[in-house]
């Protein structure tokens, strides 16, 4: 596998590329990068640079780490205070501020906050802690929702009743049909992020070209998939195709992957859910089906969501949602920092605000 | 011996002078430690002196290429190295937990005495203290070291300047690769090693077959780019790398892409990065190349008079971006 994502970052290739980029100037087009995997690649790799003036590029709301509200947070503060709870979840959510403290802080106080790169590895941890309740913090998409519908179907069949996912899950479909309808966003054209739609396959692009009229591109992360991407991305705007290109056939099928969509349903059914800067879109998030309750944290515990209080000054639902680039808001840089962040924008390695702070926009 | 190390052990009664005997004396013996007084006394030529000291708390203490003892030779050997000294002599500290397994404590010193015989180091002072279970974990080793600079080197994080050449004599970021790998047990199939090892041999042919060697530095916590910025300030000077020569293991580019780190921020143990003037910069790659640990050693970018003091990174799309400074350390206790 290595070698073949190697020969996606050909130098030559690449430098070819960024050519052909540079001199693609015509009329001013808006590209939203759906994704922050998309993101990061983009300015890990300088892509901003090689951007002639007529092509903008905006980053979307796909970091589950930036839409997860407070309200979520605030959940998960509120359990790992108890005793027999540990907390198990990705590392990018140690640091987001709740109201009032982080995970991070909980830990240094004494919780029992672990950080995992799976799911699975919770599971492991229940199986060992028998007498404590193994809480996993489960955020992210289509992409990490099968692996946390898959840990609940491994926990049911090894009989422990230990484990539960605290779900704040989404997925994309929703949320890019409110970008795509909203007037002010003014976005020409979609980078699709390639492993969602590995996930749910290419129907939502399709959609959003035929319903909304914006052309999209799926694509992959390395350099060559993300350059290529902008440029078939500009050309179908400018030809005012409104159609959708799958350029990382290597890995996304029309239909996606049934496999792991069908374990997503099994366990989970959709619901509505709040997106920081969004708010509240109809089923756009993922609980835990009834027949799988004893699995559901906010059921066991008996946790309601209330509504969290977003930072005084906070940009990150501007920038969420493609309005304003972090270097608009003024606490960015100044009180908010990698290292002691205000908004989850700057949390996240993915997040919009982080890249810029970290990469620095030089476009 | 017991199996087990108790409190006694550190109480400087028998039971220590009977660990210190058995273990310690029997790996890292020379003359100095065997005087067996309170402090070393050490005879040195006039010149300058190189002094380093360092403590290391990884986890877990043994993983793939080497463990906690190699780990805090190599560190303070590379230190001393990093002002073109040569190694001579080294104090270590164990401070150990209760409970850790004696044969555990041997192997580890065992391999502090081949890796400071490797370059002509003596041990000539030490420390043990035992804490109870929980009061620490497992064993914590501090080194601190001697060298001596020849006369006519200067080698410095000051000495940059523009139009010099930088080198890496190899691989980034197979330390903290292998430790991640061993620590979090993620079920990832490679036969990545941490590239712990002494470089000051390697380092003693460049100074000596190089010519003009300005800066060296050992890239560990914060990786590549952490220790480029350093330098990038600490001269006064901006640094332009180019991504496309940089040499990193492809499965250490599979690793860090799925779990979403960056190499250049990762931690070597056995890498030197050499800023040397750019008429040395062929006939030192060459010397690199020739010895053990620096085969594949690059040229990677170059010192510049442009504003700012920063790093910029030219990208293989021919893109440019800051590399700037580690922010929040990717993965703790790694050294």
């Amino acid at each position: 596998m290595p070698e073949i994502l190697d020969r996606f970052k050909d130098p030559a290739v690449a430098r070819m590329l960024a050519e052909k980029l540079r001199k693609l100037d015509g009329e001013t087009v808006s590209i939203m990068e759906v994704c922050g995997t998309h993101t990061m690649a983009i300015f890990r790799y300088g892509i901003r640079s090689l951007l002639p003036e007529s092509i903008r590029l905006v980053s979307g709301p796909g970091c589950p780490v930036c839409v997860t509200p407070v309200s979520f947070i605030d959940a998960a503060l509120q359990l790992c205070r108890s005793k027999d709870v540990i907390i198990t979840t990705f590392g990018d959510l140690m640091k987001v501020p709740g109201t009032g403290s982080t995970l991070t802080d909980e830990k240094r106080n004494g919780a029992d906050v672990r950080i995992v790169y799976s799911p699975l590895d919770a599971l492991d941890i229940a199986a060992g802690e028998p007498a404590k309740k193994v809480v996993f913090l489960s955020v992210g998409f289509e992409t990490t929702a099968p692996v946390c519908a898959l840990a609940v179907l491994r926990a049911k069949e090894l009989g422990l009743h230990n484990f539960c996912l605290l779900s704040a899950n989404k997925t994309m479909p929703q949320a890019m049909k409110v970008i795509a309808g909203d007037e002010k966003s003014n976005i020409d054209g979609f980078l699709y992020p390639g492993h969602v739609c590995a996930i749910i396959g290419t129907s939502l692009a399709e959609e959003i070209a035929r319903e909304y009229g914006v052309p999209g591109v799926v694509t992959g992360f390395e350099p060559l998939d993300v350059l290529h991407g902008i440029i078939s991305l500009t050309e179908l705007i400018r030809r005012k195709e409104n159609t959708v290109l799958n350029e990382y056939k290597r890995v996304v099928r029309e239909e996606g992957n049934p496999t792991a969509l069908n374990r997503l349903y099994e366990v989970f059914e959709p619901c509505d859910a709040v997106w920081r800067g969004f708010g509240a879109i109809p089923a756009s998030g993922l609980a835990v089906r009834a027949k799988y309750s004893e699995f559901d944290a906010w059921k066991v515990f008996g946790l309601h969501e209330e509504a969290g209080r977003e930072p005084e000054g906070c940009m990150c639902p501007m920038v969420l949602t493609g309005r304003v680039t972090p270097d608009k808001c003024r606490l960015f840089g100044k009180q908010c920092t990698p290292e002691s962040p205000v908004g989850a924008c700057m949390v996240s390695s993915e997040g919009t605000c982080a890249a810029y702070y970290r990469y620095g926009d030089r476009k | 011996m017991n199996e087990f190390i108790t409190l006694a052990h550190g109480s400087g009664g028998k039971p220590m002078h009977e660990l210190v005997g058995s273990l310690f004396k029997k790996y890292l013996a020379n003359d100095l430690l065997l005087e067996g007084d309170d402090s070393a006394r050490l005879t040195v030529q006039s010149g300058r002196l190189a002094f380093s000291t360092d403590s290391y708390v990884i986890s877990p203490i043994f993983f793939r290429g080497g463990n906690i003892g190699k780990l805090s030779v190599c560190g303070t050997v590379n230190d001393l190295s990093t002002s073109g000294a040569a190694p001579l002599y080294l104090s270590c500290g164990f401070i150990i937990e209760e409970g850790f397994r004696v044969s555990e404590l041997e192997e580890i010193v065992a391999s502090m005495a081949a890796t400071a015989a490797e370059c002509g180091a003596k041990v000539v002072t030490g420390d043990t203290k035992v804490v109870p279970k929980g009061a620490a974990d497992k064993l914590f080793i501090n080194t601190s070291g001697i060298g001596i600079i020849p006369s006519d080197i200067e080698i410095s994080g000051k000495n940059a300047r523009p139009g010099d050449k930088v080198i890496i004599s190899g691989t980034l970021g197979d330390h903290g690769c292998a430790v991640l790998l061993d620590r979090e047990k993620l079920g990832i199939k490679s036969d990545i090693q941490s590239d712990c090892a002494p470089l000051s041999g390697m380092v003693r042919q460049l100074i000596d077959g190089a010519g003009s060697v300005h800066v060296l530095r050992d890239p560990t916590r914060g990786g590549l780019a952490t220790t480029l910025n350093e330098i990038a300030q600490q001269s006064g000077v901006t640094i332009r790398l180019n991504e496309a020569a940089l040499p990193v293991r492809l499965d250490t580019q599979g690793i860090c892409g799925m779990l979403g780190l960056d190499p250049l921020y990762l931690a070597n143990e056995g890498k030197m990065v050499c800023i040397v003037g750019k008429e040395s910069a062929d006939s030192a790659l060459s010397i690199l190349r020739n010895h053990k640990y620096g085969r594949d050693a690059e040229i990677i970018g170059e010192i510049t008079d442009l504003p700012g003091n920063k790093v910029y990174l030219e990208t293989i799309t021919g893109g440019s971006r800051i590399l700037d400074m580690l922010q929040i350390d990717q993965l703790p206790r790694i050294c």
